[in-house]
């Protein structure tokens, strides 16, 4: 172990949140996560609150894990993984239901299978094992970042064209398409709010990702 | 001690799942009172819905004050009114229990057009778990004037739709009693069948199970009202 000490905003230490956020980003570069990026992009506020929590997960979860990296027997590692992941989440869901209850109503089991996320889980195996303390909360925010901001654009999206309107926490639906726009004939096109549209928009994100970054097309 | 021994193994996962236990055990407690606060607010949005008040979780104590307020009392099998608070009946335990032993929490909303609606609480079994809502009755204790269900964890998309409006919205104008003024309930039917049967509503194609489970609980709940509906 090298004895000089390095900066805690190093250029590779923030390389950890800025990878994810972009070219090593988990949901469209990876593509993990994918299921609760379809489920909860209706709106935006779910979206937001489901990035935040699964944010919460990844950085409280790879810095315990790597905390106990030392002392965690290799045989029940997965085991001690999910225990922490599993407690973290439950812990994320009676905040909720006290703090924001409407939102938990919403997310339902979503909030719940944050446990089965293949983001948190991965992080831990990839990184937080045989990482220290710091990289690895860095490393969780830089992950939970980047699945949040695919969440939330496709969210925003989704919400705007399918319903003409935007949910924020705290505020609540704003409507954003005004009303003139429908009396010259836009309509809302109902099909966003439907699962597949998620799906399609996540396709497109992925699509000009990678038409600007050609390091990332697999030949 | 060797960190991949039986022995350390074992203790590490004993000593995991203790202080894992406790953390939550402790969490949990603390957080209890703010979650029966807005399960409290929840239920009075609930209420309110199957009147078609919409409320939020801000206003819900203040118009529930204002539409119902004093006007929830609790009444036997027979009819009478008993002691309790209508409120706070436990309707997971009351619905284990046989008709005839029941307690029936019934309120009253007086509305702004100056008409009385009477609102049941209902609890039920879906697929994955409980199940429970909200009928309400026009003045003649035998038209529907609104319904609203909720449930625990029924699937999205499929069962879970039984709180959307295009479930609910049915049940309006629906009866209880048939023309010989007796007990029917309101069953719930495969989509399509219910034209015209002031006593059938449409299920959900692929929710069969918590469509029906929405009919039985209408009935076990309702049935215990029958003499207080009928004066």
């Amino acid at each position: 172990m090298s004895s000089e000490k390095e900066a805690l905003f190093s250029a590779k230490n923030l390389k950890l949140i800025t990878t994810p956020l972009g070219a090593q980003n988990p949901i469209t570069i990876q593509v993990l996560g994918i299921c609760s990026a379809l489920a909860v992009t209706v709106k935006l506020e779910p979206a937001i609150v489901l990035s935040i929590s699964v944010t919460f997960v990844t950085v409280f979860s790879n810095l315990i894990i790597s905390l106990l990296r030392n002392t965690i027997p290799s045989r029940i590692r997965i085991i001690v993984q999910l225990v922490v992941v599993a407690s973290l989440v439950i812990i994320v869901d009676q905040v909720l239901k006290a703090f924001a209850y409407e939102v938990s109503l919403q997310l339902s089991v979503f909030v719940g299978l944050i446990i089965t996320n293949c983001i948190i889980m991965g992080r831990l195996e990839a990184f937080a094992l045989g990482n220290k303390p710091w990289p690895s909360v860095l490393d969780g925010i830089g992950n939970g970042a980047g699945y949040g901001f695919i969440l939330i654009v496709v969210a925003f999206f989704r919400e705007l064209l399918g319903t003409g309107f935007l949910t924020l926490p705290g505020i609540g639906a704003m409507q954003i398409i005004p009303d003139v726009f429908y009396e010259w004939g836009y309509a809302n096109n109902g099909f966003m709010i439907l699962p597949p549209m998620a799906l399609v928009v996540v396709g497109i994100i992925i699509w000009v990702q990678r038409s600007r970054n050609k390091d990332l097309i697999e030949s | 001690m060797d960190r991949q021994g039986n022995t350390y193994t074992f203790l590490y996962a004993s000593v995991m799942v203790i202080v894992v236990a406790a953390i939550l055990a402790f969490l949990a407690q603390s957080l209890k009172p703010f979650q029966d606060e807005n399960a409290a607010v929840a239920k009075k949005m609930d209420i309110l819905k199957s009147v078609q008040i919409e409320s939020t979780a801000a206003d819900a104590e203040e118009k529930y004050e204002n539409y119902i307020g004093e006007n929830a009392f609790v009444i036997n099998v027979n009819g009478e009114k008993v002691e309790g608070d209508a409120f706070t009946v436990d309707m997971a335990k009351e619905v284990k229990k046989t008709g005839l032993d029941r307690a029936y929490p019934i309120y009253m909303c007086k509305l702004d057009n100056g008409q009385t609606k009477y609102i049941i609480p209902l609890r039920g079994k879906g697929l994955w778990g409980p199940i429970w809502g909200y009928v309400s009755l026009d003045e003649d204790k035998n038209t529907v004037y609104g319904a609203t269900f909720g449930h625990k964890g029924e699937t999205p998309g499929l069962g879970a739709e039984i709180t959307t409006d295009m479930f609910q919205k049915p049940f309006t104008g629906k009866q209880l009693f048939d023309q010989s003024g007796a007990f029917s309930s309101i069953e719930v039917v495969k989509k399509g069948q219910s034209q015209g049967d002031l006593h059938k509503v449409d299920g959900i194609s692929g929710g069969t199970i918590t469509s029906v489970g929405v009919g039985t609980m209408l009935k076990d709940c309702l049935t215990g009202y029958e003499k207080f509906l009928k004066n």
